[in-house]
């Protein structure tokens, strides 16, 4: 039988995959060269997945190098490409220890999910036009879904371990992972509006205008919450090296260090894939229709560059004051991103309920003024406990008695 | 347009044995690997110690530890929850008419009023 | 290792705590730890986040210096002084040759001063630029402390065209130093002192207003001027207090009182103003080494005694200077022979630590690291 690919379905856009279901379906039923033709799809995807962490691996060890005035691996390969394998290699044949008294299960189950959840972010994104494994008309809601499924892995990687850091890295990295998870919702719902869908593949096609210009609010408060939800600096307290050592995979070794290790990479991979998606109008490009998934991965590295940099920057912050940011200054951002979008909208919109370009636009500008506004002013509301320096270089304190008091003694 | 709908669902949910099953596979080779020698697996009671800074580990197995974010998590549950049912508004929100919106606002007031209320008895700040 | 155990019943299954009540719970940091700077081990009682108690161990570094001393000559002990805060070594070698030159009414060559001095400055720098990247570091940054290394590597390049080593350089003599600089000494220095300077300012623009590092650090680890006098902190952590005591000005010993250079003074105590107050003195540290590089005259720096062995007259002496970390001071007893019958070594790092329990008191876990940084202790002084 022969198997025709309707106009509107998933795969219609994309010739290869229409090619490998219009030839699986000369022999096999039509549902099964469906699959076999999502196969490609997933192929590709799982593949994504662990190769961007491992380019991801390079590109963040030699650009902190360069950041840094070092030069980071320059070993094996040409510019050191080939470390991560190399790393993978050695993880793959080192010793892998499960410590005593850790619960087995768990502990072997952590990293599966970690990696797991990476992967699966990326099945609603849309890499090119019509072309995503999956085109959820709940896609929003899916991504934010398995993100939260993180938690749960860091959790059990924390708690299994039977260790005091490990289990401290998890209590830390479950509180911010749920902390966070509030205003990224929220500031997501602004997108969802102007989108009128929360299909990912119609959020692109609604961003005449990037949505970052259009709800600068919202992507600040996602880009921010996302860096926390994958513990990247300055969020990274459930893995802080200074003072938890590692944190939650503490006493991994061996392969398993390497899923934890993927894991996170990628998923700063998938979710640089999701901010792009969402906020910089993923494949939409010029002749989008031909190169789509090249201005999706030049938007990826854009975004994987900002975390880079950020984390070659910035310090690291207490666990108090993440909650306080979370909870004080980005929940008022992301309701005040949720109102002022819903209030433009409506007031927009013409009678059939569509936006136009010119309308994208008006809401640019509003935005950006309201974005100018009040990143300062709820900042100012979180300062508190800084005070501004004040310290003089030569200030001169009044030396008397207690000054001797202080020199000349032998211990 | 069900068939399509379902079809959708089938791809994840393979998609979802499949991304088990690539890390899966990945322990699978680690552990045929230390079949076949090329990995040492050799532990002892030191190695498998856990590590507690070099010093032995003080206490028993899972101390009582204090967490001290149940207020979060109740807080979490409680937006997350509300905030979950204000997405289908939002999807559909190009064509809903003004009393929608006022009904958003009424939604989020309630919101707001809770979340000031957490700040103000002091459940924001992590103790 | 026994009594903690007995110590830690709180943290058994089975008796739950009243709503409200502390749930203390053991964790102990280091030896073994990444950001206690060396070997040293806190065991912090913790209540979820909050530290109630700390209780400070050390020792494990200990090699018994100061008995060493009374086995070794006089000239021989210079290379263990370089042992003690082995991040200062220049400083700690000047302290012990003027206490030796002190007992026995030494002079020390013109020239010699001079070069010790400039040294010694560059040695400060060189500490201090390991106290900001390693302070960094605990607060999360990584990109200050590798600024912050170029800028060391330098100094201790220079170290090496001089000394012959890059640290443990055993490069003063009593009564001088070993041997001239090298040639083009002051070329380099001079060439060293705007990359010194730019390699502070770089890690000091990236760092110290950095919002969330004065956020980390701000109002951490506060201790009053009472309490820092009480537990007799120096060199920046009492500076940083608000207290203008620097032995460089209150007791000048060497040539220091032929610069002029200012101590920078803090105002609340705490972590940041610690940090600040180093940050400061490095740029007060190239002050003193332009003008000592101006000032310097020609001459011979090796010492009078030559390679002669030492017998001092007996007596006793101490001796103080200021290190990176604070007032070193070295009390000296010679009975006459070619070894001395007794050394003692005040160590700016151990007075400093001694206040850490006081200070570590209701602060979080991740202060405790910062704290601990800002301190910024040499372990190998303060076990010796």
């Amino acid at each position: 039988m022969n198997c025709v690919l309707a106009e509107d379905n998933i795969l219609h856009g994309t010739p290869l995959l229409r090619w490998v279901y219009e030839l699986a379906g000369l022999f096999l039923p039509c549902w099964l060269s469906y699959f076999i033709a999502g196969f490609v799809i997933m192929f590709i995807l799982v593949n994504a997945v662990l190769l961007g962490a491992a380019v991801f691996v390079w590109t963040e060890r030699r650009l902190v190098g360069r950041l840094q005035n070092r030069v980071g691996p320059n070993r094996w390969g040409p510019f050191g490409m080939f470390q991560p394998i190399a790393d993978l290699l050695k993880l793959i044949v080192k010793e892998d220890l499960i410590p005593q008294g850790a619960d087995k299960i768990a502990f072997v189950a952590a990293p599966i999910i970690m990696v797991a959840t990476a992967i699966l972010m990326l099945a609603v994104v849309p890499f090119a036009k019509n072309t995503a494994l999956a085109d959820l008309n709940v896609g929003v809601l899916y991504v934010l879904a398995v993100t939260s499924l993180t938690s749960v892995a860091i959790l059990m990687a924390g708690w299994s371990s039977n260790n005091r850091y490990a289990l401290f890295g998890a209590a830390r990295g479950v509180a911010v992972l749920i902390s966070y998870e509030v205003p990224v919702v929220l500031c997501l719902l602004g997108v969802v509006i102007v989108a009128g869908s929360m299909s990912l593949a119609d959020v692109v096609t609604a961003q005449a205008v990037p949505f970052i210009l259009v709800q600068p609010l919202a992507m600040f408060v996602f880009v921010a919450g996302t860096s926390a939800e994958l513990n990247r600096t300055p969020f990274d307290v459930a893995e802080a090296e200074s003072e938890l050592i590692a944190g939650y995979h503490i006493e991994y070794s061996g392969i398993k260090f390497g899923l934890i290790q993927a894991a996170e990479f990628g998923g700063v991979v998938t979710a640089s894939a999701v901010i792009a998606t969402l906020f910089l109008s993923g494949w939409a490009g010029p002749a989008s229709n031909y190169i789509g998934w090249l201005w999706l991965l030049i938007k990826i590295g854009v975004v994987a560059f900002l975390f880079i940099w950020i984390r070659a920057t910035f310090p690291r912050l207490r666990i108090d004051q993440i909650m306080a940011f979370a909870w004080k200054f980005l929940m008022p951002l992301s309701f005040i991103n949720l109102m002022a979008v819903s209030l433009e909208v409506y007031f927009l919109r013409d009678s059939s309920g569509a936006l136009t370009t010119t309308d994208l636009w008006i809401m640019t500008v509003i935005n950006l003024v309201v974005f100018a506004v009040c990143i300062p002013l709820f900042g100012s509301l979180i300062r508190d406990k800084v005070r501004p320096a004040q310290l003089q270089p030569t200030a001169r304190a009044t030396p008397g008695a207690t000054v001797q008091q202080a020199g000349g003694e032998v211990t | 347009m069900l068939e399509d709908y379902f079809r959708q669902y089938g791809l994840i949910a393979i998609f979802i044995a499949i991304a088990v099953i690539v890390p899966t596979s990945m322990l699978t080779i680690s552990w045929l690997a230390s079949r076949i020698g090329i990995r040492p697996t050799n532990p002892t009671p030191v190695k498998q110690e856990t590590y507690e800074c070099g010093m032995e580990a003080i206490g028993g197995r899972w101390g009582q530890f204090n967490f001290r974010y149940y207020m979060y998590a109740v807080l979490f549950v409680v937006f997350d929850v509300e905030v979950i049912f204000l997405y289908p508004w939002a999807a559909k929100f190009l064509g809903l008419p003004l009393f929608a919106l006022i009904e958003m606002f009424v939604f989020v007031g309630i919101l707001l009023v809770a979340w000031a209320y957490a700040w103000r008895k002091g459940d924001l700040e992590w103790a | 290792m026994g009594e903690l155990v007995s110590q830690e019943t709180a943290g058994s299954v089975g008796d739950v705590p009243e709503r409200g009540e502390p749930v203390e719970m053991l964790l102990n940091m280091g030896p073994q730890h990444p950001s206690t700077h060396g070997v040293f081990r806190l065991v912090l009682w913790v209540d979820g986040e909050k530290v109630i108690r700390a209780e400070p161990h050390i020792g494990y570094l200990h090699r018994g210096s100061e008995k060493l001393c009374e086995g070794e000559q006089y000239h021989q002990i210079i290379t263990l002084f370089d042992r003690l805060d082995y991040v200062a070594n220049f400083n700690n070698e000047l302290v012990y040759c003027q206490a030796v030159e002190k007992l026995m009414g030494l002079v020390v060559p013109e020239r010699a001063e001079y070069v010790r001095v400039i040294l010694c400055e560059l040695n400060r720098i060189a500490s201090h630029l390991l106290f900001v990247a390693t302070m960094g570091l605990d607060a999360g940054a990584m990109t200050p402390s590798m600024f912050c290394f170029r800028g060391r590597e330098r100094v201790q390049t220079l170290f090496e065209a001089v000394s012959g080593a890059r640290m443990m350089h055993n490069y003063f003599r009593i009564g001088g130093i070993k041997e001239d600089l090298p040639d083009n000494f002051e070329q380099l220095v001079a060439d060293l002192l705007p990359l010194l300077r730019e390699d502070v300012g770089e890690s000091d623009r990236l760092l110290t207003f950095n919002e969330i590092f004065l956020a980390r650090l701000k109002d951490v680890g506060v201790i009053s001027t009472e309490d820092a006098l009480d537990f007799g902190l120096t060199g920046p952590c009492l500076r940083a207090c608000g207290i203008e005591y620097d032995v460089r000005k209150a007791e000048p010993y060497s040539i220091y009182d032929r610069f002029d250079f200012d101590i920078p003074v803090g105002l609340d105590g705490d972590c940041w103003d610690r940090h600040y107050v180093r940050v400061q003195e490095m740029y007060e540290s190239l002050r003193i080494i332009e003008q000592a590089l101006d000032q310097m005259p020609s001459g011979d720096v090796a010492s009078s005694l030559g390679r002669r062995l030492i017998r001092p007259p007996e007596g006793e002496v101490y001796a103080r200077a200021e290190n990176p970390r604070g007032e070193i001071g070295v009390y000296l007893v010679s009975d006459g022979t070619d070894k001395p019958h007794r050394v003692k070594v005040r160590p700016p790092s151990f007075c400093n630590l001694s206040a850490i329990e006081h200070m570590l008191k209701d602060s979080w876990i991740a202060d405790v690291v910062v704290i601990l940084g800002s301190l910024d202790i040499v372990l190998g002084e303060v076990d010796r």
